[in-house]
């Protein structure tokens, strides 16, 4: 298992290596830059800052000075935000987009997980017709709508949560987190179904139930275990998705997290923190996966990993 | 208490479809002595495996006994609720399943799931357990049972695996065993092992089994009666011997035909039974297995044959029958 890792770490570098490339020379071919925007800039200031920043060199050597400071985990300094590295930013922004991904994920799997097995176990019965209604209705409604709804009725009519998100303030992290886990947690749910039905159709279960075994012993202890792989998957990239920040979510919720940062990088060409940001989540991503190919090997002993 | 260990009367069993109600048992009576062998012969979809999980409470959920009483071990089975029923299963009857390849859970340890069966029924705890389950492998004969316990199902083989089965339907040494075509799914030579192994262990803890089979070269071995049963119904009961040597059902002796023969003259074809199983949706008026029998009158298409004895523990269920007796009695007077 230690040299599996070890090969996926090495190939994970090599990804995150290519995505790095592929994103410096993509990002240049697009117009515009960093400086154009702004008011009544002379030609000559301009080509003062570009060469501060070094965007007056040929494109390869800016793309080799980049990887050099890459290697030494140097992401660079913002352009746009004078005084903060890229590092700084990240490491300020990542913790409150995580936070609140963390929550969104440990719901969307608590309430996801059960409510699949539930409709599993009820299958064509009523139970089972209302949670494949609200999860698809989960699934198909866009997060910048729910937002907006809870907003709307926890907030602005009933006037139950604040509406401004505040990092210290429990409560205005209620709104976010549930916004970000519906997706998630009826796309879950519709996965359990569907495996645990796969599941319970299973010879074992029924040796299970012939010992003796109760309903809900031969639910949580032999069914759970062997449905729940799918959902494993699922969790890698979902990791990787919510803890690195929604775009919609923080901005409607005022969030100062990650996500918001990336997309307003791009729109402004804010170059480092482009790359700074997509070579972050790119490793968090690949990382994941490693990690849910060990929570393989736990879950199921027929999985050795090689 | 009956005298009889399993004692089912006149069993009526339905499943409930979308497509309408699947008559699957028809007037089914079974009484087993303890420590007695009884075979169930049949083809797929004639009734052996939902009668022997009708005694266990085992039947699918949209199944459902609609007549006649199931007593097993002086309980009414078809009266117990789900509850009831879960302290018997696995403690006073236990089963065994076909294909030993998926009836383990694949994610945990051999001495994991046996000792679950112990657990459930019993009041011994950790190393106890641990003590019963290597006791349990090593009657099934399971060399290094204390490496086993911690091994999972899919680094054994198949007929270890079925042994491992067997140990868990022992674990609360059962005064029933059912046996659900227990050596379909292995190797010729381990299937002579695994009827050896329950043979012995038969005598050892003294159950009674159930041996459900369509091969009549593993009941012959072992049981001391056979039922065979066709579309539903048991249409010939008796010993093993009047079986196989007295066959009064057509349906028995087209069985018996079908059996390769090692010893004749080697060219000889096997004789198939011609035709196709009753659709139990729309079962027949008249005998169930008329369509396809060679020597079918007019009235077995008409009307439902009645018990013929020709002893106590012998019976069928065939015109014919009843035809050579009246035929007798007309020579008699």
């Amino acid at each position: 298992m230690a040299k599996y890792i070890v090969k996926r770490i090495l190939f994970g570098l090599l990804t995150a290596f290519l995505v790095a490339t592929l994103t410096f020379f993509i990002m240049n071919l697009v117009p515009g830059g960093p400086f154009l925007s702004e008011k009544a800039v002379t030609p000559q200031a301009q080509a003062a800052m570009e060469a501060k920043y070094g965007l007056d060199k040929p494109l390869f050597q800016q793309y080799l000075t980049y990887m050099g400071d890459l290697l030494h985990g140097d992401l660079g300094d913002s352009l746009k935000k004078r005084g903060f590295t890229v590092n700084r930013i990240i490491a300020e922004r990542f913790p409150v987009s995580a936070r609140i991904g963390g929550f969104a994920i440990l719901l969307a799997f608590c309430a996801g997980v059960p409510l699949g097995s539930v409709a599993a176990y009820k299958r064509s019965k009523m139970v089972d017709n209302i949670i494949i209604v609200f999860s698809t209705a989960g699934i198909a409604i866009p997060s910048f709508l729910s937002s907006t709804l809870l907003l709307y009725f926890l907030s602005t009519q009933w006037g139950m949560l604040p509406s401004l998100f505040n990092l210290n303030n429990p409560q205005s992290y209620i709104m976010p987190v549930i916004a970000l886990a519906l997706y998630p947690m009826c796309y879950i749910a519709r996965l359990m179904r569907s495996s645990m039905l796969d599941v319970i159709g299973q010879d074992y279960m029924r040796t299970a139930r012939a010992k003796g075994v109760s309903t809900t012993s031969s639910i949580f202890k032999h069914a759970l275990r062997n449905a729940i792989l799918p959902v494993v998957t699922y969790l890698g990239p979902l990791m990787a998705s919510l803890m690195t920040g929604s775009f919609i979510v923080e901005k409607i919720f005022t969030i100062p997290g990650l996500g918001h940062e990336f997309v307003g990088a791009i729109t402004s060409r804010d170059y480092p923190l482009i790359m700074g940001t997509t070579i972050f989540l790119a490793t968090f991503l690949i990382t994941m996966n490693v990690v849910v190919d060990i929570v393989y090997v736990f879950v199921d002993p027929r999985i050795k990993l090689r | 208490m009956s005298e009889y260990l399993v004692n089912i009367q006149h069993e009526r069993l339905s499943f409930f479809t979308p497509a309408g109600e699947v008559k699957a048992l028809n007037d089914v009576t079974i009484q087993m002595r303890e420590g007695e062998v009884l075979g169930i012969v049949g083809e797929s979809g004639s009734g052996k495996s939902v009668t022997a999980y009708s005694i266990m409470g085992l039947t699918a959920e949209n199944g459902k006994i609609v007549g006649g009483s199931v007593e097993f071990n002086g309980h009414r089975i078809d009266q117990m609720t789900e509850k009831e029923m879960r302290k018997i299963r696995g403690k006073e009857v236990s089963i065994i399943f076909q294909d030993p390849m998926t009836s383990l859970n694949p994610v945990y340890t051999i001495g994991n799931q046996i000792g679950e069966a112990i657990r459930l029924h019993t009041d011994k705890k950790g190393d106890e357990v641990r003590k019963r389950t290597i006791a349990l492998l090593q009657l099934v004969g399971i060399n290094e049972p204390e490496k086993r316990i911690k091994q999972y199902p899919h680094e054994l083989s198949g007929g270890m695996r079925q042994r491992i089965v067997i140990a868990m339907a022992l674990a609360c040494q059962p005064k029933l065993l059912i046996a659900d075509e227990p050596t379909t799914a292995l190797d010729v030579t381990i299937q002579a092992q695994i009827l050896e192994l329950m043979d012995d262990l038969k005598e050892v803890m003294n159950m009674g089994i159930i041996m459900i089979t369509h091969d009549l070269g593993v009941v012959a071995s072992m049981c001391d009666h056979i039922a065979v049963m066709y579309a539903g119904e048991i249409v010939e009961y008796g010993t093993t011997d009047d079986i196989f040597y007295h066959p009064r059902h057509e349906y028995t002796k087209g069985l018996i035909r079908s059996i390769p023969k090692f010893y004749e003259e080697a060219y000889e074809r096997l004789v198939p039974i011609e035709g196709q199983p009753v659709d139990l949706l729309n079962p027949p008026k008249g005998c169930p297995f008329a369509p396809r029998c060679d020597s079918c009158m007019k009235i077995c298409l008409s009307r439902k044959p009645e018990r013929t004895e020709f002893s106590d523990e012998h019976y069928a269920r065939c015109w014919l029958n009843e035809k050579a007796q009246f035929e007798e009695e007309a020579k008699g007077r």
